[in-house]
């Protein structure tokens, strides 16, 4: 590339740089903030100072709940059980709906994609009270109501109903993502395989599916980030600390009676982002496709 | 295996892409459906295939009706345009395929991909995968993936028309070798009438769903039973002329202003009375000589080993197949000679030919 580019080249991509990197000094500079923050008792701006104003202070006391709150392990595991199974429902749902829209005629399919998409722009706030009626409504069921491991069950105050509305409210999307990532798999190969005397359910399974995994980690990479950072659905539905996520411990720092410590609040925060963060380095390559590959399929 | 087609019907809403289709392939017959886009050769292909379920008719395999019969238990290969491999399999995966899932043993398994791969010389491709491959090289390993499984029908959906010119001649030879010495019965879908005369038993042509002629192609090509077969079939297409024949001196006589041509007794005889029809000349069929009817050369193109000649006579263009020595100019004055044992003649109105039923 370096010898294709022309003096005049060179000079453009230094300029743009420079207003990028311009654009996104506030940013960074939120984020060694945070960085700065959870190591200090106080900071005045970006310098550290301890409780007489004196630059230094440093600590980890703000860390310190992680080893003397029993219950921020237990939030977390919560948040990575939620993230899971919220991936795993959109992703199983959202591939097979995806393919029945984008290959089977059926009566309804054009109604069906028009109120999906309808859903989609809907602004679930307005839906908190109509649900949890609805969890309330499932909570009485034996066992699917809220005796399932792991999960809790599907009820109002579990994992397993917060799953199950973030499922809801994530499907559509999913589902239009793989509706459009199947319309770009030939049917010529399809067909190939139905003839090679593969069955539906296989042709979709080893056929379809490997066409479009990059669709799929797309989708699943997407799921998991809304999941583990939620927090309007699980504060709501979910009383029990037991049962609470990491987004809602978070905001249980900051509504506490005592004085707020930003600094421990900076802490969780970035304990929260720290799995983000890496599964972000680790997959955005693939979280790119979902806007470049809804367009060009799972080339 | 035999293959016969009854009455065979596909509806899409109120559009037929398939009417009333009958036809027999005999067992080891190779049969190409040839017509242009859109004419429900695919169609009529995917509903032997199973893909598509016949709206009315019947498919039968040897006696057996397969209407119900899903396209896994139908035992055929399929090669398609676009060679539809499995991207993410490795060509020998792909050519396995088909075989892992009717269990044939892993041993046989392997030795069958392998005399495969010989016999269409994929053998050094076999770790590759698809994206890696040229699209002769595809192709091939879509042949192959179709034969392994050993078919007893083999189907082809315009195999060639992705390849350029040049590998397209020598893969219709070895397509057409290969069909010979496995004895398996094929139909092959193209709207390139040169691969179907070429490389078929018998052309199925056809035109908005329905059959238009199932014969040889030395048939179709001399005794074409419709406007649109004459039309289609053969390069550069034939010339149409309105005439009217009469009856004069005993001879019959096909004319219409500055054109005049006495035609065979037995040809001309099937117009006469008839008001306006319509005459089909082949341009390898008419001559310019020194004396017929009289006209002006148009274009001149070259086509290296003829020049095709566009002579125009009155109102008419008639097409004409001359040696390049003559070294025809535009302009110039000529006549024309036809060979009149190949005149065609046609209704104008039923579009059918008045000599062929």
């Amino acid at each position: 590339m370096e010898d294709r580019l022309g003096m005049g080249n060179r000079w453009r991509v230094a300029i743009l740089l420079l207003i990028l990197t311009i654009l996104t000094v506030p940013i960074l500079v939120g984020y060694v903030w945070i960085l700065i923050s959870t190591f200090s008792q106080r900071t005045y701006g970006l310098i550290p100072v301890d409780a007489s104003g004196q630059v230094g202070g440093l600590t980890l006391r703000n860390w310190s709940f992680l080893w003397e709150d029993p219950n921020i392990w237990k939030v977390t595991l919560n948040s990575l059980i939620l993230a899971i199974g919220l991936t795993i429902g959109v992703v199983l749902v959202s591939s097979m709906a995806g393919y029945a829209l984008s290959r089977i005629s059926f009566p309804g399919r054009r109604v069906f994609l028009g109120t999906t998409l309808v859903l989609h722009a809907f602004p679930s706030v307005t839906l908190l009270i109509a649900i949890f009626f609805v969890l309330r409504w499932i909570s009485r069921i034996p066992i699917l109501g809220r005796d399932i491991p792991i999960i809790g069950g599907f009820g109002y105050n579990t994992l397993g109903g917060v799953i199950l509305v973030m499922l809801a409210l994530q499907l559509p999307l999913g589902v239009w993502l793989m509706k459009g990532f199947f319309d770009h798999v030939s049917w010529d190969m399809e067909r190939a395989a139905l003839i090679d005397g593969c069955s539906r359910w296989r042709t979709w399974w080893q056929i379809l599916l490997p066409q479009i995994r990059p669709g799929i980690a797309a989708l699943a990479i997407f799921s998991f980030i809304s999941g583990w950072n939620e927090f309007l659905i699980p504060y709501t539905y979910i009383t029990d600390q037991q049962q609470s996520t990491i987004a809602a411990y978070l905001n249980k720092l900051l509504s506490d009676t005592a004085p707020v410590n930003y600094s421990q609040v900076a802490a969780v925060g970035l304990f929260q982002l720290i799995p983000v963060m890496l599964f972000f380095v680790f997959t955005q390559e693939y979280l790119l496709s979902i806007f470049a590959g809804g367009a060009k399929g799972g080339s | 295996m035999k293959v016969k087609l009854e009455n065979l019907t596909k509806r899409w809403g109120p559009v037929y892409a398939a009417r009333d289709i009958n036809l027999d392939i005999n067992d080891g017959e190779f049969v190409a459906f040839l017509g242009p886009s859109g004419c429900g050769k695919t169609t009529t292909l995917l509903l032997i295939a199973g893909i598509y379920k016949p709206t009315a008719g019947r498919i039968l395999f040897d006696d057996r009706v397969m209407n119900q019969v899903p396209p896994k238990n139908r035992n055929i290969g399929m090669v398609f345009q676009s060679y539809a491999l499995y991207p993410h399999m490795t060509v020998y995966e792909n050519l396995v395929f088909p075989m892992k899932l009717k269990r044939v043993p892993p041993a046989e398994m392997k030795a069958r991909a392998q005399r495969v791969a010989e016999m269409l010389g994929i053998s050094q491709l076999l770790d590759r995968r698809p994206g890696q491959l040229s699209g002769g090289q595809q192709q091939r390993v879509a042949l192959g993936r179709a034969l392994t499984k050993h078919p007893d029908l083999l189907l082809f959906d315009e195999p060639l028309s992705n390849l350029d010119a040049r590998l397209r001649l020598s893969m219709r030879a070895e397509i057409k070798r290969l069909q010979m010495d496995l004895g398996v019965t094929a139909i092959y879908v193209t709207h390139d009438q040169v691969e179907a005369m070429t490389m078929a038993d018998r052309v199925a042509v056809m035109k908005d769903g329905q059959l238009q002629a199932y014969c040889p192609p030395n048939e179709l090509y001399d005794r074409p039973r419709t406007l649109f077969i004459a039309g289609f079939v053969g390069n550069p297409p034939m010339n149409f002329i309105e005439v009217e024949v009469v009856l004069r001196d005993g001879v019959y006589h096909a004319q219409r202003a500055g054109f005049d041509l006495p035609l065979l007794t037995e040809r001309g005889g099937q117009a006469a009375g008839r008001g306006p029809v319509i005459l089909g000349v082949r341009p390898e069929d008419v001559m310019i000589a020194e004396e017929g009817i009289a006209g002006e050369v148009y274009v001149v193109e070259p086509l290296g080993r003829d020049d095709l000649i566009d002579v125009r006579i009155g109102e008419v263009h008639v097409h004409v197949l001359a040696d390049p020595n003559r070294r025809c100019k535009v302009g110039d004055r000529v006549h024309l000679c036809f060979n009149t044992q190949k005149i065609q003649l046609f209704d104008p109105k039923t579009e059918q030919s008045l000599l062929w039923t």
